[in-house]
């Protein structure tokens, strides 16, 4: 722990983060204005009155952008708790039974990572009606390799220890085994696998929702917000840098914030 | 080797039936009908019916699959619902562009990543290293489009250094060839720029580590030891070890320059394979679809491959085996 | 005296605090003179190897001491001139070499840089004198054996090349460290009667790392018992080990089987 304290980075991306989880909680008591009422006639530049300046029709952006974070935090959160129990699943089976179930799986892993993610998300996305609930699961459904190939590792190393040989002894069940003696061996890189998995599962819904096939305007999102900055980019610039940059540095927090538990679970000398 | 390479070559041919498997299930059990896109509304159902019938719409989608298949094994991949066009013509013609941008972005990045991973890794923990690793890391935090966006908005919309979007100027269709070369340089920079500090970020990162790991090896204090300038030591005996790994991720990189490429493309409006994807995407344009996601397929699948061959070249280890 | 080391000490600091690996020792070795220098891990007796070639890194210091070497005190010399000395007038020789030969060159490279860099021999010539060394150190079809790399060598094969390596260029001392430690037992002695056959035809000096004493006794004419980062006895080998004062040597010598 005191490792982690030491990290000034680690400290950084903690506090960064609870801040972001702090404005996403109190968006509601916070923001200055209604993020989907229309307050002004046209966009404005930053001001005293907004300090992020008016969107394109009018909206606060202040208030969009504390918003959004609701939006993004959660949607990374839930996105990464599927892919991580999709993970936990297709690694722990490959793992501890090998064999023919280990090389099936595999090779279904093999296929998954043969895509360009961000088209195979894309393509299911155009088939549903995109909403933030399909984003979640859609994401989730996507980015569970990484675990897998990790927990299947973990899984690996561990079913030949002693600890494991006992629990078969005395009868414990194969289902008990995994879950309640070799899982919780796993926990740390898993964790930290979490983390990362949660800042990349941010950058893909806002990537999704800038296209126009994630979160739908007028619900505020990081991405959405983006998504006609483009065409406004010489008369009000604006528009286009607070969002981004509140992704910029959620994503950010995640990784400083697991680089640092890496480090605390891997003491390196 | 040529075993090494025929075994994994064979190796592809499931896995691309699998992607494409895969692919054409999730494409085909949409709802919503793509003749919708192209077809006159008030058209009479029995047309529409002989429409549909004529795209291979009615039959059933496993039916489909295999006619699908039956026509790839002969080249045709079909013709895009939205031009008419040849799918394999229409993803020849922005092949290049694609191409163009992602060897050029891979070629960058290796040339500035390796003294920059060096340097970091030598100077570890002093200025530079900590200034780098901020960098690094926001370099891999930063949303690709937004990274597009902003580059474009200093360098094309403030500076007008730069055009914002678009490979080529029209006024300079019937310039000199290398007036057209430089033309579309020009257009090319930040589109490359954005993709270029995205992979610098991850991949120098990569370096970094791989050389802290050399660092450490017992061969560099024997290398000290036989009194060896610090140079030398450097730039011969460890980086010549650090860069085994360094062409595995290059190889791996390629799904993620293909991911950042479709929206790059789309946002800089160059006109690769990315954009045509997404624009396929858009309006359900199914053979196309297939088309661009099977090419990808294959491409980053031989890009794996020569990260893998590229290994076992770099390492004697692998390349002479025991004796 | 070839060599003379005076009160050397060499502190690693770990939070502040440093651990005294080498905490005041002297020795000298002559021309032509083997000396074993004895101890259990964390004798420190390996750090005493890299502190004469001033190889040692932070967070570690070389805090005091003079080392004298053909007259000159190592100590005062500028790093460019060490790297001079490094390789060239004293060698050094590692436990494991497997992983102190670098994997992506092969074995007449790594050799015939020590030639080309210390004697600015050109390619053939360094070339020829490479061939020569592995002769020297009795290794099989030398011409094509420059040619392979480390792994294609087994464990014995790669300390030879190693001893190739640091004799080269023919130094007056070579510090081995713990030189047959990593080997299998027969191949052990075959190292160990190539250093005692090197030591007599190339007239160079040695300094024995060894936590064995059955090896310092088929080798060394001087032993030194090192315990806690002091040497704790000196002197003559039969001396030592027929008259060995020290508690701590007694034990070392009791755990050999049997001492000639």
């Amino acid at each position: 722990m005191n490792q982690f304290k030491k990290n000034k980075f680690a400290i950084f991306g903690l506090v960064v983060l609870g801040l972001f989880i702090f404005l996403a909680v109190f968006a509601n008591v916070i923001s200055p204005y209604n993020p989907e009422s229309i307050v002004e006639s046209e966009t404005q530049p930053p001001s005293l009155k907004h300090w992020f300046g008016t969107d394109e029709i009018g909206r606060d952006i202040l208030s969009r952008v504390f918003y959004g974070s609701r939006i993004s935090l959660t949607v990374g959160f839930v996105a990464v708790v599927i892919a991580i129990i999709i993970g936990i699943v297709f690694g722990a089976l490959s793992g501890y039974f090998g064999g023919f179930l280990d090389t099936v799986l595999m090779r279904f892993v093999d296929v998954m990572l043969a895509f360009p993610s961000i088209f195979l998300i894309l393509t299911i996305q155009i088939m549903l009606s995109p909403n933030i609930y399909n984003v979640m699961i859609v994401i989730g459904l996507t980015s569970w390799m990484g675990v897998a190939r990790l927990v299947r590792g973990e899984f690996l190393t561990q079913k030949e220890r002693q600890y494991v040989e006992a629990a078969h002894a005395i009868g414990a069940s194969n289902l008990r085994i995994i879950f309640r003696h070799i899982l919780p061996n796993a926990i740390a890189p898993i964790v930290v696998a979490a983390t990362l998995g949660m800042a990349g599962a941010i950058l893909t819904e806002s990537a999704l929702s800038f296209l126009g096939l994630g979160v739908q305007p007028p619900t505020p999102s990081w991405g959405n917000m983006l998504m006609d900055a483009q065409a406004y980019m010489r008369d009000a610039p604006w528009i286009a840098i607070f969002p981004g940059l509140f992704i910029l540095l959620s994503v950010l927090s995640l990784y400083f914030v697991g680089e640092g538990l890496r480090q605390v679970f891997n003491p390196k000398e | 080797m040529r075993k090494f390479v025929i075994r994994r070559l064979l190796q592809l041919i499931p896995l691309l039936i699998g992607i494409s498997l895969i692919s054409f299930f999730v494409i085909h059990l949409a709802p919503g009908d793509p003749t919708n896109l192209f077809v006159d509304p008030s058209v009479q159902p029995e047309e529409l019916a002989r429409i549909r019938a004529n795209f291979g719409l009615d039959k059933p989608v496993i039916v489909q699959y295999f006619y699908w298949l039956k026509n790839v094994l002969r080249g045709d991949f079909g013709t895009s619902y939205f031009t008419g066009k040849p799918v394999v013509l229409e993803i020849a013609e922005r092949l290049p562009a694609t191409l163009l941008l992602m060897v050029s972005s891979m070629l960058i990045t290796l040339i500035i990543t390796i003294p920059l991973g060096v340097y970091s890794a030598v100077k570890k923990g002093k200025f530079f290293d900590q200034f780098f690793t901020v960098f690094s890391f926001a370099g891999m935090a930063i949303p690709s489009f937004w990274l597009g966006l902003m580059l474009m908005l200093l360098f094309a919309v403030q500076l007008h250094w730069f055009p914002a979007v678009g490979m080529f100027s029209y006024q300079l269709k019937d310039a000199v060839w290398y007036i057209k070369a430089l033309d579309v340089m020009h257009h090319m920079f930040l589109p490359l720029l954005t993709m270029t500090i995205l992979s610098l970020a991850g991949m120098s990162r990569y370096q970094r580590a791989a050389m802290l790991e050399v660092l450490k090896e017992e061969y560099i204090k024997t290398a000290r030891a036989k009194g060896l300038p610090e140079k030398v030591v450097i730039f011969k005996h460890a980086l010549r070890n650090a860069l085994i790994p360094t062409v595995t991720i290059l190889g791996l990189s390629l799904s993620g320059l293909f991911s950042g490429a479709f929206i790059i493309e789309t946002i800089f409006a160059w006109p690769g394979m990315g954009r045509l994807g997404v624009q396929a995407i858009f309006s359900r344009n199914y053979p196309l679809i297939m088309g661009v996601v099977m090419l990808s397929a294959v491409l980053i699948a031989l890009g794996n491959l020569l990260a893998d061959i590229g290994y076992a070249l770099v390492d004697p280890r692998i390349r002479y085996g025991k004796k | 005296m070839l060599l003379e080391v005076k009160n050397l000490k060499t502190h690693f600091y770990q939070e502040g605090l440093p651990v005294k690996a080498v905490d005041g020792i002297s020795f000298g070795v002559g021309a032509g003179e083997v000396l074993g220098i004895v101890g259990e891990s964390g004798s420190g007796k390996s750090t005493v190897g890299l502190s004469l070639l001033r190889l040692i890194d932070l967070p570690g210091k070389i805090v005091e001491g003079a080392i004298n070497f053909e007259g000159i005190d190592l100590m005062q010399l500028p790093e460019k001139a060490m790297r001079n000395i490094r390789g060239a007038k004293i060698s050094m020789i590692f436990q494991n070499p497997f992983t102190s030969l670098n994997p992506v060159f092969t074995v007449g490279d790594q050799i015939a840089e020590t030639l080309r860099f210390h004697q600015g021999l050109s390619r053939r010539r360094s070339r020829d004198k490479t061939i020569e060394m592995l002769k020297m150190v009795h290794i099989k079809n030398p011409e094509s054996r420059i040619n392979s790399y480390p792994h294609q060598f087994s464990g014995g094969m790669q300390q030879r090349v190693m001893i190739a390596m640091a004799l080269a260029c023919n130094p007056k001392l070579l510090i081995a460290d713990e030189p047959t430690t990593a080997l299998d037992v027969t191949v052990q002695w075959e190292i160990i009667k190539l250093l005692r056959e090197l030591k007599d035809n190339l007239d160079v000096s040695i300094i024995l790392i060894t936590h064995d004493f059955s090896v310092v006794a088929e080798l060394c004419d001087k032993v030194a018992v090192m315990h806690n980062g002091k040497i704790v006895e000196d002197g003559n080998l039969n001396q030592v080990v027929q008259r060995p004062k020290d508690p701590y040597t007694q034990k070392l010598i009791s755990t050999v089987p049997r001492i000639e």
